[in-house]
Order: C-alpha cells, then sequence, then structure tokens
C-alpha cells in the first residue's frame, strides 16, 4: 500500500476508464521516474481539454457550440424534459428512439461522501428552466443505483410543488448499474413505462 | 487457498475503470477491507444491487497482492433502497458510513465493537424510530468513545467531580468544574449537556424529548469533537438535511 500524493495519483488515474489497479501502479511509477518536461506536458494538455471543451448553456451537454444541437432543434417537443447525471446518458437514451423532448445534464449524481450536494450539480439551473412554465413533464433518469435513487428524491420533493408531471423511469434497469450500459430495449421499455412520483 | 469468508457493511463504491468497482467493507472479523468488484456496473451484473452502499451483506474474497477480489455475495440486509427514498435520512446514514471508514484502521485489523455500532444504527436509522439527526449525533459521539475518545458531559472531565458543571471545552475533555476551567471554555445550555449524555449513553426517552434548540447546540458540539479528533471535518457532514 502506497501513501500520501503517490497512493492518491494512483487512486485518480484507477477512476480512469480502462484502467485498472495494476495499470494505475504501473503508470504512477512511470511519471514518477519522466522527465519534468514530459509530465508538465500532459498536465497542461489535460487543463487545456478542460478550458476548450463547451457545455451547452441551456442543458449542459456537451457540446461544440454555445447551445447544443438538442437545445436547438425546433422539431424537439418543448413541454418535456429528461434529467439526467451524465452526457453519456443522453446518448444512451437518444439511442433508443423513445423520446423526443430536450434533457438537462447535471454533472453528476448528489454523493455527500465525496462532498457534492445539491449546490455542486445543476439543479439551480433546472430550477431555473422550469420557471418560465413551458415545460410540463419532468422525467428523472438518474443512474439505477442508490446515490441515483436519492438524486431523484432530492429532485422530485423540489419539482413537485411547481405542479408539473415529474416522473421516474420504469424499473427493470438492472439495480446498481450504469444508465449508459443499459441495452435500447431495456432502455426504452423503461421509457415508455415511466411512472409518476408524488 | 487465499479466500476468505467475512460479514460485512458496504460503507463506500468507487467507479473504477468501464464496469468495475472498488468497494469499500467494514467487515466483522476482517475491519476494513477494500476489494474490486468486477463487471458490478454492467447490465445482468449478479452483484451489482447487493454491493450497494448500507448493505449488510455476506461476503467472500479472494485476496490479491494490492487489492482483494469479490467472488461471492449475498444480502443479509439491505437498508439502502428504503433509505435513498428519504433524504434526510440517506444524508444521515452516509455521514455514518464515512465517519466509520475515517474512523477505523486500513489493515484489516479487527473492530468488532464498530462493526457492531454501526450495523445497529443503520436498523434504527432504517426503522425511523427516531429524528435521523439524533441517530446520526448518538452514532458519532458512540464511535468517538469507541475509539478511546469519550466525552464527559457531566462530570469534571479532569477531576471528575460531580456534575453538571456549565463550562465545557472540546480540547478539554468534555465538561469542565469552575477550579477546572480552561479559557476559552463554552458554556452550553444544560439541556444540550443532558441530551449529549442521554444520545451517548443511549437514553432514547430522554433524547426524543429535546428541544430543536438543545439539538441545533448538540449537533455543533457533536461536529466540533468529531472535528477535534479527526483533524478535520466529515465532507458528507454539510451536506446532512437536519428537519
Ligand atoms: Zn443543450
Ligand atoms: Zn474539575
Amino acid at each position: 500500500m502506497y501513501e500520501g500524493v503517490l497512493a492518491d495519483l494512483i487512486d485518480e488515474l484507477g477512476q480512469l476508464p480502462g484502467i485498472g489497479p495494476k495499470s494505475a501502479q504501473r503508470i504512477a511509477f512511470y511519471l514518477l521516474q519522466a522527465e519534468e518536461e514530459d509530465v508538465k506536458r500532459l498536465a497542461n494538455t489535460l487543463l487545456e481539454v478542460q478550458e476548450r471543451v463547451k457545455f451547452c448553456e441551456q442543458c449542459g451537454n456537451v457540446s461544440e457550440e454555445d447551445i447544443c444541437r438538442i437545445c436547438r432543434d425546433p422539431r424537439r417537443d418543448p413541454s418535456m424534459l429528461c434529467v439526467v447525471e451524465e452526457s453519456r446518458d443522453v446518448i444512451a437514451i437518444e439511442r433508443t428512439g423513445e423520446y423526443r423532448g430536450r434533457y438537462h445534464v447535471l454533472g453528476g449524481a448528489i454523493s455527500p461522501i465525496d462532498g457534492i450536494g445539491p449546490e455542486q450539480l445543476r439543479v439551480r439551473e433546472l430550477m431555473q428552466r422550469l420557471s418560465d412554465g413551458a415545460i410540463e413533464e419532468v422525467i428523472i433518469a438518474t443512474d439505477p443505483n442508490l446515490e441515483g435513487e436519492a438524486t431523484a428524491t432530492y429532485l422530485a420533493r423540489a419539482l413537485n410543488p411547481l405542479g408539473l408531471t415529474v416522473s421516474r423511469l420504469a424499473s427493470g434497469l438492472p439495480v446498481g448499474g450504469d444508465l449508459e450500459y443499459a441495452d435500447e430495449v431495456t432502455l426504452g421499455r423503461a421509457f415508455a413505462g415511466r411512472r409518476r412520483v408524488d | 487457498m487465499p479466500t476468505y469468508r467475512d460479514e460485512g457493511v458496504v460503507l463506500r463504491t468507487q467507479r473504477l475503470g468501464e464496469a468495475d468497482r472498488i468497494i469499500t467493507f467494514l467487515t466483522r472479523e476482517h475491519g476494513r477491507v477494500r476489494a474490486v468488484a468486477k463487471g458490478v456496473r454492467k447490465t445482468g451484473s449478479r452483484f451489482g444491487s447487493r454491493l450497494e452502499p448500507f448493505g449488510r451483506v455476506d461476503v467472500q474474497f479472494y485476496q490479491g497482492r494490492s487489492l482483494d477480489t469479490v467472488t461471492q455475495v449475498e444480502t443479509l440486509h439491505a437498508h439502502g433502497p428504503r433509505l435513498a427514498t428519504d433524504y434526510a435520512r440517506w444524508t444521515s446514514g452516509t455521514a455514518m458510513l464515512e465517519a466509520t471508514e475515517r474512523l477505523t484502521p486500513v489493515d484489516g485489523e479487527p473492530v468488532l465493537p464498530q462493526y457492531l455500532l454501526l450495523v445497529a444504527a443503520l436498523r434504527t436509522l432504517d426503522s425511523q424510530t427516531h429524528d435521523a439527526g439524533l441517530i446520526l449525533d448518538a452514532f458519532i459521539l458512540r464511535s468517538l468513545a469507541i475509539s478511546g475518545w469519550s466525552p464527559s458531559f457531566s462530570d469534571c472531565a479532569r477531576c471528575g467531580e460531580a456534575g453538571p458543571h456549565r463550562a465545557f471545552s472540546v480540547a478539554g475533555g468534555g465538561a469542565l468544574c469552575s477550579a477546572c476551567r480552561l479559557p476559552g471554555s463554552a458554556a452550553p445550555a444544560p439541556q444540550t449537556l443532558m441530551l449529549l449524555g442521554a444520545l451517548l449513553s443511549g437514553d432514547w426517552a430522554r433524547a426524543d424529548d429535546s428541544d430543536q434548540r438543545a439539538r441545533r447546540e448538540g449537533t455543533s458540539i457533536t461536529a466540533a469533537l468529531m472535528t477535534w479528533h479527526l483533524e478535520r471535518g466529515l465532507r458528507s457532514w454539510p451536506l446532512v438535511e437536519r428537519v
């Protein structure tokens, strides 16, 4: 077991997709021995990517423009809004072809143990979007795991007094999993069978 | 065979790579264990729903060089799904899990009293018999006591003179008589110290009877005690919904 900043680096690397604990250790030790210049260039590239990639000003989805393709599309149903944790979930739901409304990307789920509460997510932006009354139904499509459920509980409680229909994807999604891994058929069915939450 | 089996509570789950998770358990016999659960984020995983926070499970591990791997898991009690439908209870419970992680050593040293306390506290939280905030504060005070940091809420923490006393000092170990009083001691309401004493000893009748003012002050004293001993506060603490 490693300690301090080295352990932090291994943990951080291990969170990257496709990198297991052994690879994380290998990369960490490679970086330890690398030239200072090489490490700096890598760090700068990471920061630059963060600066340049845009998020849609309206829905928070990744976008090359200020407003994303889905928000700009006039054929989208303006009365429906689907709330998801991440941009990947938008792609998963688009694949089903079941949904014609717009999205709101929270930027994650409420996770107190990681210091992430409603304030750290795009919840305030969501409430602002709903204030003009154009949206009649909000579908909460957070991940079918505990943090996703608790986030849905929080949102449903905040949204219900607004007098719009709040619904949650039907069960049948694999509990404990990530929404993005659900297949089109299952996810489409969950959409069609969504239930109202009060 | 480098496998072992134990009973444990899932404290935390972290994404690892494409579809795996690192699960942190507090186990009955092996203390705190971090282990990889393979493929649990994918559709059709047998384990996914069983390895969610708050779950008390019967689990089998394969011993690895750096991290162990979960090879089998059965649910004994899933508190999570019910807690997730009640935001105050879920946030309080999350703070209990984080406190447990912070207070237990990593090296697999058994911590049976802390395990039993956690199991009982989760059961109480789930049963909705007491206010979630009170259950959390009681859990923190008793966890600190298990770690050897038992504050006094009545008798003088220095000389033992019978209380109640007016002065209270986190650094001084709790209530202090007028002779032992340290500069900078606080003077909490007598009802607050009574409430904290009740929470520490498990006197729920008395704790349930407390008013909002004592509960609020009790929570901030509990937080101060915890921060003093843990050196930094819990990340989840400010996000706990107190009703
Ligand atoms: Zn958009
Ligand atoms: Zn004294």
